[in-house]
């Protein structure tokens, strides 16, 4: 059975251009910053030859730029790797995760309509949570997102 | 696909409304199916970072009713990877005793569900008479029948009354001989048999294809378990089995859910038995700025929760990924092929909260819509129905069930 | 009060619709049919049709997405209907008052005839809650 440290020998000696920095927080939590160019290859040799699963991805909106973690899990050494890559702010694209897993379908669909980012390669990136009346460009996990429905009720209805 | 809506028949006449499940139907094989959700956004992930860290528990708890305890685990879990603090051994007990009352409920819910989407209608008002024993022992140990607000980061919020153990474990004892005998009557019911074996099967490869998690994947031969894999709580303290088989049709996730029924009977009295002494809270005084994951085998999977911390009073960013998210997908893979009457029976089997098998609707190649949520339920009991007459006229085994127990 | 209000008393049919909740409300209503509480011996039964219906039991906090079909389902219903909202989201949103996709409070969309806080009330609520409603009807 592969160790750990085996494990991130491998993927430092053969992703060695491509990753920026490793943090290696704790015996199972290991967070890799890469280029987002480097995303498939990188995911596709985790889920496929190491075995690993795909956990989900979580979007998040730093005021500087958009960062994506894409989540694997090993479990039979109970490894947790998070793949961090940093996106443009005004314009965030990616390549889709799709081609490697059907997994990534839905997730990539939820961070496209909540944060405004651009999978190229998706089979099909419309909404998945938000209703049609819902405007476009509107991005509501963003930082500057502000209230645009004038006839919302935000008291708790007491005078 | 333009949709014209077609009232039908004396049952149901249709509201033109946007359905969770479109399936496209060619006669009676379902060739096609598209899954619309958003009914149950509440924007819980934003709301996570108006709030403190300790106020957060309570609105995760909200998430899902029937699986409300997974993700305040994940989430105090993932609380406690940023500081690197593990929360006291009592601690851990009890959140062990509180997920394993919730995972038998919600499955004892699901059961009753399924029960009732085959016509099984006894089995549906028995079994969930069974499950209200097991909200007794929850509301005796926590106060609430649902909502149990136990959790916190760094431990439990109250400690377990010695006193109440040995009622409890009464009631445990008097649970564990109907659930053999539940078994028992699945295991040997021909009817049955006909209706969910070979039924909606997900490969094993597909399983991994999507990510499957819980007892979906576990139906078909892929071994994944929180509770094995990593070590948190009390899951290592004890013996108990993973229950994995290799099917993947309807009756293999029915056979699991109820065999992982009696292992949380055993870890659940093995927890009351063995409750060690001590703190039940770590006492955590800020976390530092830093990003953790908490994971939780929930009844449905793996619950997932990634928290982002700046130092301050509350989450920065706070990810929610419950395990019906990944699991409801695979509703595309089994479904392809499938009779029309077998629709809800598959989809029940992924165990979806169960407000989402309300609303399926099926229409024709054309774009004309033929059935409701409803009328498709209706469908599956009248398929039970034929079997039943088929395998001749003997009265099935499930019915027996009812006669002076409980 | 006229001869339709008098009957639907004797016998209560409710119909039943989530619009975004965490399905803790849900699964207490339909705790209430199940043995153990049985609200069937009263008469009140669980129709599958808003057509049939004589009160909208609704729960959750009306997102966006539900409140249309809440809005339309209503105007459907045979009058007179009465509507119950059942649990904190139905009552004020609660919790999910500052939520981007949670805008409107139940009653804003509809009118209420009864409020059953809790979350979630007990299936003793609930049915207590029902008796004050058909009391408060019988009292006009």
């Amino acid at each position: 059975m592969i160790k750990r440290k085996e494990v991130l020998a491998d993927l430092q000696t053969r992703f060695k251009k491509e990753i920026t920095d490793i943090f290696d927080k704790s015996p199972h939590r290991v967070y890799i910053d890469i280029p987002p160019s480097a995303l498939v290859p990188m995911s596709r040799y985790i889920f496929q030859d190491l075995g690993a699963r795909f956990n989900i991805a979580s979007g998040v909106d730093t005021r500087s730029h958009i960062e994506i973690l894409y989540h694997f899990t090993i479990e039979d050494i109970n490894l947790l790797i998070s793949l961090r890559v940093r996106l443009n702010r005004q314009k965030p694209v990616i390549a889709s995760l799709t081609t490697v897993c059907e997994a990534a379908n839905w997730i990539e669909r939820e961070i496209h309509e909540l944060l405004g980012v651009d999978f190229t390669g998706h089979p099909d990136l419309r909404r998945l949570l938000l209703s049609d009346q819902w405007p476009d460009k509107v991005y509501p996990l963003r930082r500057d997102y502000k209230e645009w429905d004038k006839g919302a009720v935000r008291d708790r209805g007491v005078k | 696909m333009k949709k014209t809506v077609i009232p039908i028949g004396p049952y149901h006449p249709l509201q033109e409304e946007p359905e969770f499940f479109m399936l496209t139907v060619e006669g009676e094989t379902v060739v096609d199916v598209d899954v619309q959700v958003g009914y149950n956004h509440r924007g819980i992930e934003k709301l996570s970072e108006l709030k403190t860290f300790d106020q957060s528990t309570f609105v995760i708890e909200r998430i899902c009713g029937i699986c409300s305890t997974s993700h305040p685990f994940a989430y105090t879990r993932a609380v406690e990877d940023i500081c690197d603090i593990e929360a006291p051994m009592r601690a851990k007990y009890i959140r062990t005793i509180i997920a394993e009352g919730e995972r038998m409920h919600s499955h004892l819910l699901w059961l009753g569900l399924a029960g009732h989407f085959l016509g099984y209608n006894t089995v549906y008002m028995w079994v969930w008479k069974l499950r209200e024993e097991i909200l007794d022992i929850m509301e005796i140990i926590s106060g609430n029948r649902n909502n149990y607000a136990m959790f916190k980061p760094g431990g439990v919020r109250r400690d377990i009354n010695p006193d109440d153990i040995p009622l409890v474990m009464k009631k445990l004892d008097k649970i564990l001989p109907t659930l053999k005998m539940l078994y028992k009557a699945v295991r040997d019911d021909p009817v049955l048999h006909a209706r969910t074996k070979g039924v909606g099967v997900l490969s094993r490869e597909a399983a991994l294809d999507f990510s499957a998690l819980g007892p979906t994947s576990r139906a078909s031969g892929v071994a994944r378990d929180v509770r094995k894999d990593t070590v948190y709580g009390a899951y290592h303290e004890m013996d108990w089995e993973m229950i994995v088989t290799k099917n993947g049709d309807v009756y293999d996730k029915v056979a699991v859910r109820i065999l992982e029924m009696l292992e949380s009977i055993k870890i659940l009295k093995y927890c009351f038995l063995h409750l060690p002494d001590g703190e039940i809270d770590a006492h955590i005084k800020n976390i530092p700025p830093g990003e953790g994951i908490g994971t939780h085998e929930a009844p449905r999977g793996e619950t997932f929760h990634y928290v982002r911390s700046d130092g301050g009073n509350g989450p920065v960013r706070h990810k929610v990924r419950a395990p019906t998210f990944m699991n409801l997908p695979t509703y595309k893979a089994t479904i392809k092929g499938a009779k029309i009457a077998d629709a809800s029976i598959i989809l029940a089997a992924i165990d979806p909260c169960y407000c989402c098998t309300e609303r399926m609707a099926v229409s024709d190649t054309k774009g004309e819509r033929l059935f409701d949520g409803r009328e498709l339920i209706r469908l599956s009991q009248q398929e039970t129905l034929k079997w039943k007459q088929k395998l001749g006229a003997v009265e099935p085994p499930l019915e027996k069930l009812t006669r002076g127990t409980l | 009060m006229g001869i339709t209000t008098k009957a639907l008393l004797k016998s209560l049919w409710v119909f039943h619709l989530s619009t975004g909740s965490c399905n803790n409300c849900d699964i207490e209503v339909l705790d209430c049919l199940t043995p153990r509480f049985d609200v069937e011996r009263f008469g009140i039964k669980l129709v599958g049709s808003i057509r049939h219906a004589d009160v909208l039991l609704v729960t959750g906090s009306c997102n966006r997405k539900s409140a249309e079909r809440l809005v339309k389902l209503y105007k459907e219903a045979p009058q007179p209907c009465l509507v119950v909202a059942i649990g904190e989201c139905s009552l004020s949103r609660g919790i999910f008052i500052p939520s981007y996709n949670c805008p409107r409070p139940l009653d804003k969309l509809v009118p209420v005839s009864a409020y059953i806080p809790g979350c979630p009330p007990k299936p003793e609520a609930i049915i207590s809650g029902i008796v004050k409603l058909i009391q408060k009807v019988k009292g006009k």
